[in-house]
């Protein structure tokens, strides 16, 4: 049985998804979900692969248009947005997407251009200890090390909302703890943080809100403790995103 | 909060991305062997060989309008093609949109990188011409240079075509061999004129045969190509509907 719980938020969410659809063909990769992000917190969004956490959160980054039902980010429709709105929101994806014959630094250095206000990018190059590889073309970096210069890309323009897509996979522990230093950092200076995880260690590390999404519907959506209940979080995953075969 | 984020002009984002481009373009290796050595050495070879004939003219004058073409169309159609076939495969095509960058910037950014390595191409390999003897029309440049851009649209739509719906490798492989045949058959490097009456009959009305003829009417004889970019005009905008309809930004 599903929890859908509702949280009060004491400002207006950054993020909003209401009653969102998306099918490709025959298949329902998103059917009538909603929730809200607000600023200065953390939103960790968990789900199963497939259950349409890529896709929901690529309809809030604008790269898919809603069949049916809205999106808004900072009160503004993602796929119609310009390049104000974007240069306000940070967006790491699932596969990277980073140029592969480009330097770390070489592609920061391109993305600051892109930004009329100061950027971050030395201090997140000297916290993610991107020093070390800076020179280097993406394509011969390992994946910790491209996740590392894709969170740096998400962050350096200082955003108001950064969607983060598995911020921490693949990272050494070292490497994982500064990155949730830097994400909590983050919602710490007032921005919205969506982040997409596999990691119930991440998301009770992390979150100050829980969206737990299976089979394209949001299934429970609270905080960690109004999502676990009395049992751990693991366990009301499981519970959760069970799916009789 | 502190200050809102806020992008860079249109135009800075724009050029920024050109230089970008173009960085990259000229960074790579195997891109600058098609994009120089090879029609460098396509130069040389046709300028001192005594085969394939190119006519009553001057041999390298002949030549080289014609390698200036075949730079076209290593940067334009097969150095693009390939990159935007890996970057849809790596994502990068997606990430780019959601930056302040966004689509347009980034088609923008991408011809302009095209046309700053179709000028140094253009300046290195007509220096090398002018090295090895060419005499030009002077009178002609201007027709030439419009040549160069309509034929570096067309090649560019065409790559876009190929990139945006085919897998990185297929197009990979397909722009090579389009980059071969094009030199070989496709009135590009040799005149439409010197070519087997059968295949130059059909030869004369493709975007390369219009490209080549565009270059050497002009340089050669100082007469300007109106038939020429009529030609590449067609094809360029057939070439744009395609990449349109077809284009893909994800993989």
């Amino acid at each position: 049985m599903a929890i859908l719980r509702h949280y009060t938020a004491p400002v207006p969410p950054y993020v909003r998804v209401t009653d969102l659809r998306k099918t490709f063909g025959a298949v329902v990769a998103v059917d009538s979900a909603s929730w809200s992000a607000d600023p200065g917190a953390v939103t960790c969004v968990l789900g199963p692969n497939g259950a349409g956490k890529t896709t929901m959160i690529e309809c809030l980054e604008g790269l898919q248009r809603p069949d049916a039902g809205t999106v808004r980010v900072l009160d503004v429709d993602p796929w119609e947005a310009g390049p104000e709105h974007r240069a306000r929101v940070g967006v790491m994806l699932q596969d990277g997407g980073l140029p592969q014959s480009v330097s770390a630094a070489r592609l920061l250095s391109h993305l600051t251009r892109l930004h009329a206000g100061p950027t971050d990018v030395d201090a997140l190059i000297d916290r993610l200890e991107i020093n070390t590889f800076a020179a280097t073309p993406v394509r011969r970096l390992s994946g910790g090390q491209r996740q590392r210069v894709a969170l740096a890309a998400a962050l350096l323009a200082r955003p108001d909302v950064a969607f983060l897509d598995e911020p921490s996979a693949g990272l050494d522990p070292h490497a994982r703890r500064e990155v949730w230093s830097l994400i909590q950092d983050t919602a710490a200076r007032g921005a919205a943080v969506v982040v997409t995880t596999h990691s119930f260690e991440e998301a009770e590390r992390l979150a100050d809100r829980i969206v737990i999404v299976h089979r394209g519907r949001v299934v429970a959506d609270g905080t960690p403790a109004q999502v676990a209940g009395d049992r751990s979080l693991e366990d009301a995953y499981f519970s959760l995103t069970w799916s009789p075969s | 909060m502190s200050t809102t984020p806020a992008p860079a002009p249109f135009l800075t984002r724009a050029l920024a991305q050109a230089r970008f481009e173009a960085g990259i373009l000229l960074r790579n290796g195997e891109q600058l062997l098609v994009a120089l050595v090879l029609p460098a050495l396509a130069l040389v070879a046709l300028t001192y060989a005594s085969y394939p004939d190119l006519g009553p003219d001057r041999r390298i004058d002949v030549a080289a309008p014609g390698t200036l073409a075949l730079a076209v169309i290593s940067t334009a159609f097969t150095g693009q093609a390939i990159q935007t076939g890996f970057d849809r495969r790596y994502g990068v095509l997606r990430y780019l949109g959601t930056t302040p960058l966004g689509r347009s910037g980034l088609l923008l950014g991408r011809a302009g990188g095209v046309l700053v390595v179709l000028a140094l191409q253009t300046v290195v390999l007509g220096a090398l011409g002018l090295a090895l003897g060419w005499h030009p029309r002077w009178i002609g440049v201007p027709a030439a240079l419009v040549t160069l851009v309509l034929g570096a649209w067309c090649f560019v739509a065409l790559a876009l075509a190929f990139a945006g719906w085919m897998r990185a490798e297929a197009v990979l492989a397909l722009a090579n061999l389009v980059w071969v045949l094009l030199l070989g058959l496709g009135g590009v490097l040799l005149p439409v004129d010197t070519l087997p009456a059968g295949v130059s009959h059909i030869v004369r009305w493709s975007p390369s045969a219009a490209l080549g003829d565009g270059m050497r009417a002009p340089l050669l004889h100082g007469s300007w190509p109106w038939m020429s970019h009529l030609v590449l005009i067609v094809w360029g905008a057939l070439f744009t509907l395609w990449a349109i309809r077809t284009f893909r930004w994800r993989d």
